[in-house]
């Protein structure tokens, strides 16, 4: 079986995120990028089927500009056996990432899609989903758990009230939750030899998707400054201020 | 002229940072006041599984085989989470070098995967002694020829990683009729040998979950066999192999001195003093930009010594001018960064004071600033004479 995982490039979750001046997004000037934590989890997963034996191969793919070979090369120093770049310039929305996935689910028909279940940049938590539609595949989001017998596929779902776990025909897609696994270091050595690995290009073209807008972004503003605190007398005051003030309480 | 990092460099550079940040930073603090051995040497055998203690050691013999940029970039990350273990790694690697540069097959097959993989806890440099330290040619330890064995006698002072290592190199004078340091030999030494005695870790000011031993030989027989590279050429050893630890070194000042100086950025953002943040005074503002302006002259002159030494161009004086410029001014910048933070900086609860003591011995170690300047003015002497 062959495992297909999903890798974004995004602005590293350390780094302290700017606005642009002119409210058209987040500045990416000299900012450092990373793998998706989320699509991390990802390729952790797809790895550790194939140490398992579950997985004969893991293929790792990316939406973006030539730059997210970087994340490729991540994702095979950490294991992947090879990778697909699909070039596109622009920023994508999930529908068109979604499209674009789903040729290369059907070229290279795997037998589980694993994706994180949202990217931290834009947090949309759509794609996994979407690619369920286009595919006609079987969806596991929110996964904390996948455990895969012959061709069924048990995936535990982490939902609002807690642990949901569903049974669903082969082939799948899952798209991963934070409680998943938690994923290795790539060894150096791998590091060394992830460059003679075969990473393959695609265009948007070649893949017959023709890219739409569905949606546009208006503007993009950093969120409110904190205020200072004030300190209360008593309770009585605090309860008061809940209520009139904040109007948290009724 | 491109000072950029290719692809495999950015990237050990990467994995060197989260495992600092994510395993090192959170018990350097801990580490530094306990000193919780279990915890350090467990953290040194999961570098040594991820490729760290083998950077420029040929993958035949289980190394990582990224050349020496790699190994100052790694150094570097992890120092800025965690001296101690930063220089355990440094004199790890410096002793896989030597045994790859001089050693006989069979000698690197024996040892160079076992540093590599972490089956040995560390390997030791045993070059000083109480009457050589700066000038290690003054070496009393003795190695005599008997039989089948070489019988070593003396006692080397200060060595890094002693007490857990698992191959020791060791310098010892073999033919003490010959001229001042070309007398010396080089030996492999186990040492669970018997004859070998270590004796308790050093108390010190800093790098404290590091340990440094002294290590004893008392009538120590050893293999004929132990013997590395040509006998009465040990002193040559030494003074080439030190050239490339000393890239280590600076490297790991480097990494002291930008988390002291990172952390002391950080801190004039948020310390409000006459009603303002007091990064808006402008003389603190000066000293944090001549801190950071000397810590990236260092990382540059740290970086031209590795990447001669990676394109195997004499890269002596380098390394020497890069130590010596990185340790003093990574001292110089713990020193302004601590006082950025005011009475907070001499507060343990702050990490300022732990990165202060910890810098200390960077201008001390692998030979120190005044030895640098020693090897710098020969070179630059000998250049017009
Ligand atoms: C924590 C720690 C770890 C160490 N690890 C190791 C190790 O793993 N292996 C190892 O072999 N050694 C190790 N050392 C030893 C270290 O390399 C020596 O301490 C260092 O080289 C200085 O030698 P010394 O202490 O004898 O000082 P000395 O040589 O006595 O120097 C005293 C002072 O005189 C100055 N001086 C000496 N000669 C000259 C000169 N010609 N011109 C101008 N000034 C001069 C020195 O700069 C210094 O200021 C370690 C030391 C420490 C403290």
């Amino acid at each position: 079986m062959k495992v297909l995982v999903t890798v974004k490039r995004v602005i590293d979750y350390n780094v302290k995120v700017r606005v642009k001046s002119d409210n058209s997004g987040v500045d990416l000037n000299n900012v450092k990028m990373a793998m998706n934590p989320f699509c991390e989890i990802a390729v952790e997963e797809a790895i550790r089927l194939k140490e398992a034996g579950i997985a004969t191969e893991v293929v790792a793919v990316s939406v973006g500009e030539k730059s997210c070979q970087e994340q490729l090369r991540t994702a095979l120093a950490l294991g992947a056996d090879r990778a697909i770049h699909v070039e596109a310039e622009q920023e994508l929305e999930s529908l068109n990432v979604a499209k674009l996935l789903a040729k290369v689910v059907e070229a290279e028909q795997p037998g589980i899609v694993i994706l994180g279940k949202q990217a931290i940049d834009t947090d949309n938590n759509q794609t996994g989903q979407m690619l369920s539609a286009l595919t006609g595949m079987a969806q596991g989001t929110f996964a904390s758990n996948i455990e895969i017998k012959d061709d069924k596929a048990l995936v535990t779902r982490e939902v609002d009230g807690g642990l949901q776990t569903i049974e669903l025909a082969m082939p799948i897609i899952a798209t991963t939750d934070l409680r998943l696994n938690e994923p290795r270091y790539a060894s150096l050595p791998n590091i060394m030899k992830a460059k003679r690995k075969p990473l393959e290009t695609k265009t948007v073209e070649e893949l017959g998707v023709t890219i739409k807008e569905h949606t546009k972004l208006l503007s993009v503003t950093p969120p409110e400054e904190r205020q200072a605190g004030i300190k209360v007398a008593d309770v009585a005051e605090l309860v008061d201020k809940l209520k009139n003030e904040a109007k948290v309480i009724g | 002229m491109d000072l950029s990092l290719n692809e495999d460099q950015a990237m050990i550079q990467d994995v060197a940072k989260k495992f600092a940040q994510s395993e090192l930073a959170p018990i350097a603090a801990k580490l530094d006041e306990e000193g919780d051995q279990a915890a350090f040497l467990a953290n040194l055998k999961q570098l040594a599984e991820l490729g760290f203690m083998g950077l420029n050691i040929d993958s035949e013999y289980g190394g990582t085989q990224a050349g020496s940029v790699a190994f100052s970039l790694a150094i570097t990350e992890i120092a800025r989470a965690c001296a101690a273990t930063a220089v355990t790694m440094s004199v790890t690697n410096m002793v896989a070098e030597v045994i790859q540069s001089v050693a006989n097959e069979s000698q690197r097959q024996q040892h160079l995967p076992k540093l590599c993989s972490g089956e040995y806890g560390a390997g030791a440099f045993c070059l000083t002694e109480t009457t050589a330290g700066s000038d290690p040619a003054n070496m009393k330890t003795t190695a005599q020829l008997e039989g089948d064995h070489w019988v070593l006698n003396g006692a080397k002072q200060f060595i890094t990683s002693a007490e857990f290592a698992g191959i020791m190199v060791v310098w010892a004078v073999t033919d003490s009729s010959l001229k001042k340091g070309k007398g010396i030999s080089c030996f492999l030494v186990e040492p669970n040998t018997p004859g070998v005695i270590i004796s308790k870790a050093e108390q010190k000011m800093g790098q404290k979950a590091s340990l440094t031993n002294e290590v004893v030989f008392d009538n120590c027989k050893v293999a004929r066999s132990a013997l590395m590279g040509e006998l009465n050429g040990g002193y040559k050893i030494a003074v080439s192999e030190l050239a490339g630890g000393r890239i280590g070194i600076g490297s790991l000042a480097l990494g002291i001195g930008l988390a002291a100086m990172d952390y002391a950025r950080g801190y004039m953002l948020e310390r409000q003093q006459f009603g303002q943040a007091i990064a808006k005074f402008q003389g603190l503002q000066w000293m944090m930009s001549d801190a950071y302006t000397d810590l990236e002259a260092a990382r540059l002159l740290l970086m031209n010594a590795a990447d001669l030494k990676e394109k195997e161009q004499p890269f002596a004086k380098a390394a020497s001018m890069a130590k010596l410029f990185a340790s003093e001014k990574a001292n110089q910048a713990c020193y302004s960064a601590l006082q950025l933070l005011g009475g907070y900086g001499y507060i343990k609860e702050f990490p300022l004071e732990r990165y202060a003591r910890d810098v200390r011995i960077t201008s001390i170690y692998e030979g120190t600033s005044e030895i640098q300047r020693v090897i710098i003015a020969k070179a630059l002497l000998d250049e017009v004479s």
